[in-house]
């Protein structure tokens, strides 16, 4: 088209030379992952069930591994993983009613499922020591 | 998941849309409402209750008859919404047919039978001699 100019604003996919990170794009990476990682989680807690049922002598050393250092780790990790997914989990159900998908909304909100998945563990943490 | 979300043609054609995308979609966003309150509930009561991963600790949760449900509900809606969810990553990144259809048999079998012996593991505390 004669004289047509390219708008200022028009969207531009991701190109070699003019690509710049996005935070959105790390919430849903992050996403994925930590659905693996809480996959791996049921695993392990249908894995505590069946050494439970099993009696005091199995249940020994799963109980060992999870008072350990790797153990309290994991569980910690898994306390991140599972408030991230769930507050991006709330993100993506709200995006499927066609809402919160501004570029700047979507931002936002991926920020907040991150420093979400950041406080809620140390939250849990704090008050499962302190809480009595 | 019924074919009535399919398209006309997909129904004809047996392909695309017939197949099982949409119900899917669908089974992954109900499965994570439900699991927004199951799964929630579950991390939040296990940590504050259950004072340190001890046997005794244990036990003393899952034969409360409220968690023992809650945990039932847990493993069938979680391992459900998972199956799902790691379908689709598989179906993502792994384009060797024969690895492909291994991991998605896989992706099947494994939460079944993890599922039933979970399930049975919380019917045995509750039950059992
Ligand atoms: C023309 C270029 C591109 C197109 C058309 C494209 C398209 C897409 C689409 C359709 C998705 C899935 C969105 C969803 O899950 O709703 C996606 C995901 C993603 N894209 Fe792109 N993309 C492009 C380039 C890039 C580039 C250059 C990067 C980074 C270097 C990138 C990073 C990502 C990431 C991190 C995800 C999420 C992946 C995941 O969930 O596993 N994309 N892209
Ligand atoms: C123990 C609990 C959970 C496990 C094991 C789990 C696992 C997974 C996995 C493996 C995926 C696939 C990831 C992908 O395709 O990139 C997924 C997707 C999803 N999860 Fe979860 N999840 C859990 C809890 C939740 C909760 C509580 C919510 C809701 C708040 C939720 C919402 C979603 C949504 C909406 C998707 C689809 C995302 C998309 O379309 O890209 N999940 N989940």
């Amino acid at each position: 088209m004669a004289g047509a100019t390219r708008p200022g604003d028009r969207p531009i996919s991701p190109f070699v030379s003019i690509w710049r990170w996005h935070v959105t794009m790390a919430s849903s990476i992050l996403h994925r992952v930590t659905g693996v990682g809480l996959y791996g989680g049921m695993l392990l807690l249908c894995g505590w069930l069946m050494v439970i049922a099993a009696g005091p002598e199995a249940y020994e050393p799963f109980g060992a591994f999870l008072a350990g250092p790797i153990g309290q780790v994991g569980l910690y990790l898994l306390v991140a993983c599972f408030a991230y997914h769930l507050a991006n989990g709330i993100r993506h159900l709200v995006f499927d009613t066609g809402h919160g998908m501004k570029p700047s909304d979507a931002e936002t909100t991926a920020w907040f499922a991150i420093l979400f998945a950041i406080a809620a563990p140390i939250g849990l943490w704090a008050l499962v020591t302190f809480g009595g | 998941m019924s074919k009535d979300k399919s398209t006309p043609l997909g129904r004809v054609r047996n392909h695309g849309a017939a197949a099982e995308g949409t119900g899917h979609f669908v089974g992954q966003r109900v499965s994570a409402i439900a699991l927004l309150f199951v799964a929630t509930w579950f991390v939040l009561s296990a940590a504050l209750s259950m004072d340190g991963p001890t046997y005794l600790a244990a036990i003393d949760f899952i034969s409360q008859p409220f968690n023992a449900v809650g945990l039932i509900l847990l493993i069938m809606v979680a391992l459900y919404h998972m199956r799902l969810g790691m379908g689709e990553v598989v179906n993502d990144y792994v384009h060797k047919p024969f690895a492909k259809m291994a991991l998605l048999l896989l992706n099947t079998l494994v939460p079944l039978v993890i599922a039933a012996g979970a399930i049975f593991a919380v019917l045995l505390v509750n039950f059992g001699v």
